[in-house]
């Protein structure tokens, strides 16, 4: 193997593949699992890259790229297609310029996603082609030929992955290959292409089938389309990461591995389904190529056995084909061993982060926190979220939080709530770099439609939930150049909204007294908490101590849910090493004896693992 | 050449994501085909981390399956029992002896399990465990975060590549400044598994 061969990501393999095929303009919002594509593509000082205030802006802009001459790239995480979807749909028809390449990555495991679709189906809603990547070889070589097809059929391309190939590091040959030195094409004026006026959008659409039509010929002779040769006896169509498993659990079978995966080739699936005694479609998610091998009245089995939902691993599929009855017994049983039964490890809020003090004053007011040892009560307000680490406040011993639907749904659904009459002041909470992306139309909706509720918008001056991306109120492009930053509060009043507060998000006094206000005033009330992100503070100096002499073990520090405070038998302890100390301090407020202190300056080191 | 399924458990923040790349490049570089994945949780500190390592001639799936690893690497001494489910019987667990209780333990609302449970568990499907004092060793180095490379120098007994293939990816992988403390955790790795 040469020495040249590169441990990749699917993200990095799509960045490198992407900035090989010479692309000019790269565009994306941050979302799990496809950050690391603009993240990567940002280093190259000769392309444009920035992140977008949302995915639908992200789309419009690599639509003008492309319409301006360019090759383009625009990535985002499944669930925001569903926010670009009016652009992409729209360019779906106009086609391109310059080969314009879109990603999508999935997430069918919702391991960090509020739901796992399958977004196969907006190729086909859209009509546009689809290639699927199963490792990052692939990823570079598809994001390079997805330029090409772009451009040849005049069309986006989708290229969708999913996290495990987003996420996953495989050797990734590039050979001699380096960016292409690609021609800028110019834009032309050309009313009938561009302008989609209803007239000119019905007469674009034979053209669209014209050309689905096209790709459904290419895509039959399209080298991502393969067969690997095994037994007659079964024949297994697969995509994706599924391929990776079936080539494992089923090294014997014939396979047809559908990489250009919409449109499909008709005409290979029914060659290949000729030449097998019996045909499995393994796919992760929906009956996507089921679906279609059916309609060419092949007899198919698929998700009768194999699930519908998550994520695929080798042992499903295992246990799928034994279930089918073209395996033996599935091997991998773990049935006759003793389960440990162990604490949860979940994600919680950094110790000394920002989100807590409003948090545990939410809590309080809301009478919301589960405790052992203190009385649980009936909890009070109701609390719309949003998504970003703060969702974290959901979880206990916080418990604040009652809605999450998907990002900027805190302040349209706090405005129904109000307008359905439900009786208390409902409180709206929401992330600054959440709030840009889609919080803005809901709080200009409140202010016009008079709803009264509370905002509270939460400043970390980051992107913290997806890895500390830059964004609009920050002051840094995605390629570290300094820029404007956009003031919350002048744009919060630049609504209409008046009553508008303003809080460090340490200080538990300021929090409380402008909750309590805002609770009891009978208008639109926003209070930002502002405080940077402290996921990168030095912990460990200068940290807070508990006077064992003083504490009650009352347990009230223990319901802000810092992570470096815990009970030990009856003490109350703080972790000096896990402690923001002087960047927090939120437990000193809370205790009511005054139990702790800020130890002394220096004593432990930089005991930070 | 060999065949090795490698599960690295811990907690973010442990440094199990670099360890995972190190052992991938050191693969690489003795000729093996090499997929890594990981299940990470959210930006945040203090969540379960656990990385799948497949090093052979040719491999396909990243991930690892129930009852297929090799050796099961933890940085957190209940981690390892998180992941018995992928160890194969027979295997290797190299476990450090550090425990990060997690919120749930800290509140009062579960408990850390003991060593016994921990241990009675693993040894339902090996006897080959060992339990390592990276935590320790390593501030006693001179900075706990060298663990994953001391956890690096107890793997290295178990795999065959070579101890200089080892220290180059290390040297590769991390800032000059850093490098001497960190090679000073590989060899103290490598002497903890040593028989005595
Ligand atoms: C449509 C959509 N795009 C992206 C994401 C991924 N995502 C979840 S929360 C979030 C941003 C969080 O930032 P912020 O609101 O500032 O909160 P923080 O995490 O900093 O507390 C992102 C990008 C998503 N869930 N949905
Ligand atoms: S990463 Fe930042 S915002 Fe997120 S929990 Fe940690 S400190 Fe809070
Ligand atoms: S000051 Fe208190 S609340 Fe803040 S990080 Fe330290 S222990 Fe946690």
């Amino acid at each position: 193997m040469s020495t040249n061969n590169k441990l990749l990501s699917g993200n990095e393999a799509i960045a490198l593949g992407a900035y090989h095929a010479g692309i000019k303009v790269a565009a994306a919002y941050p979302g799990t699992p496809s950050t690391e594509i603009l993240e990567n593509l940002a280093e190259y000082k000769d392309i444009y890259a920035e992140w977008s205030t949302n995915e639908k802006v992200a789309m419009e802009v690599g639509v003008g790229a492309s319409y301006g001459g360019v090759r383009t790239l625009v990535s985002m995480k499944h669930v925001g297609l569903n926010v670009a979807a009016d652009p992409f749909m729209a360019v779906a028809i106009t086609g391109i310029n310059g080969g314009l390449v879109i990603i999508s990555a999935d997430d069918p495991g919702a391991m960090s996603s509020q739901n796992g679709q399958d977004n196969r189906h907006f190729a086909k809603l859209a009509k546009i082609p689809m290639l699927e990547p199963s490792d990052s070889q692939e990823a570079y070589d598809m994001v390079m030929a997805a330029f090409d097809i772009s451009e040849q059929f005049d069309t986006p391309v989708l290229l969708r992955t999913t996290t495990r190939v987003s996420h996953s590091k495989t050797i990734v040959e590039t050979g001699n290959n380096s960016r292409k030195q690609v021609e800028g094409k110019v834009f032309k004026y050309n009313f009938r292409k561009y302008v989609m006026l209803p007239a000119n959008a019905r007469a674009r659409r034979p053209l669209v089938e014209e050309r689905v039509n096209k790709l459904a010929g290419f895509s039959e002779t399209s080298a991502f389309n393969f067969v690997t040769k095994g037994s007659p006896e079964l024949g297994i169509i697969t995509s994706g990461m599924a391929y990776q498993y079936v080539k494992e659990v089923f090294p014997e079978a014939s396979i047809l591995k559908l990489g250009f995966s919409y449109p499909m080739p008709q005409e290979l699936i029914k060659e290949f389904s000729s030449r097998v005694k019996k045909l499995v479609v393994i796919e992760e998610l929906d009956p996507f190529i089921e679906e279609y091998v059916k309609s060419l009245g092949i007899e198919v089995t698929g998700k009768e056995f194999v699930p519908i939902i998550g994520e695929l691993t080798p042992d499903v599929i295992e246990k799928a084909g034994c279930a089918m009855g073209i395996l033996s017994e599935y091997p991998g049983t773990d049935a006759a061993y003793k389960k440990p039964a162990l604490p949860g490890r979940f994600p919680l809020l950094c110790s000394g982060c920002p989100h807590s003090g409003l948090y545990f004053t939410l809590s309080n007011i809301g009478q919301r926190s589960t405790i052992p040892g203190r009385k649980q009560r009936e909890p009070k307000l109701i609390i719309t979220g949003d998504i970003g680490c703060y969702t974290l406040g959901a979880l206990s011993p916080l418990n604040a939080m009652d809605t999450c639907g998907c990002m900027g749904a805190s302040i349209g659904n706090a405005i129904g709530m109000q307008k359905a009459g439900v009786g208390e002041k409902v409180v709206a909470i929401i992330g600054d770099s959440t709030f840009l992306h889609s919080g803005i139309t809901g709080l200009i909706d409140a202010v016009y439609n008079k709803a009264k509720f509370t905002l509270v918008i939460l400043d970390n001056r980051t992107t913290a939930m997806t890895g500390h991306q830059e964004h609009p109120g920050t002051g840094k492009t995605a390629q570290g150049e300094d820029t404007y930053a956009i003031n919350l509060e002048e744009m919060v009043k630049a609504c209409g909204v008046t009553d508008l507060q303003v809080v460090n998000a340490w200080d538990l006094k300021a929090i409380k007294k402008a909750l309590k206000e805002s609770l009891e005033s009978d208008e639109l009330s926003v209070i930002i908490s502002r405080g940077p992100c402290a996921v990168s503070v030095r912990r460990g100096i200068n940290p807070s101590k508990v006077d064992i002499n003083k504490c009650t073990t009352c347990g009230l520090c223990l319901s802000i849910g810092c992570s470096a405070i815990a009970k030990d038998g009856d003490k109350v302890v703080i972790d000096g090493s896990l402690c923001a100390g002087d960047n927090c301090r939120l437990c000193e407020q809370v205790c009511p004896v005054n139990a702790i202190y800020p130890d002394k300056p220096g004593l432990i080191g930089a005991n930070n693992e | 050449m060999n065949n090795y399924s490698i599960i690295i458990a811990g907690v973010g923040g442990q440094g199990v994501i670099l360890a995972g790349n190190i052992i991938g490049d050191a693969a690489i570089a003795s000729g093996y085909d090499v997929k890594k994945t990981d299940t990470i949780g959210m930006a945040q500190r203090g969540g379960s981390v656990i990385s799948h390592l497949r090093i052979a001639p040719k491999i396909y799936a990243p991930l690892i399956g129930e009852n297929q690893a090799d050796i099961v690497l933890s940085f957190e001494k209940m981690e390892a029992a998180r992941c018995f489910n992928f160890l194969k019987p027979g295997g290797i667990v190299i476990l450090n002896n550090r425990e990060m209780p997690p919120l749930s333990v800290g509140c009062g609302i579960e408990e850390y399990p003991s060593d016994n449970e921990i241990l009675s568990v693993l040894t339902q499907k090996t006897d080959k465990v060992y339990l390592v004092e990276g935590s320790k060793k390593s501030a006693a180095i001179g900075n706990i975060k060298v663990l994953n490379i001391f956890m690096l120098g107890c793997l290295s007994q178990f795999m065959d590549i070579e101890d200089k293939i080892w220290r180059e990816s290390i040297i590769k992988s991390l800032p000059a400044k850093i490098v001497a403390i960190n090679i000073s955790a590989f060899e103290a790795g490598i002497q903890a598994v040593k028989p005595q």
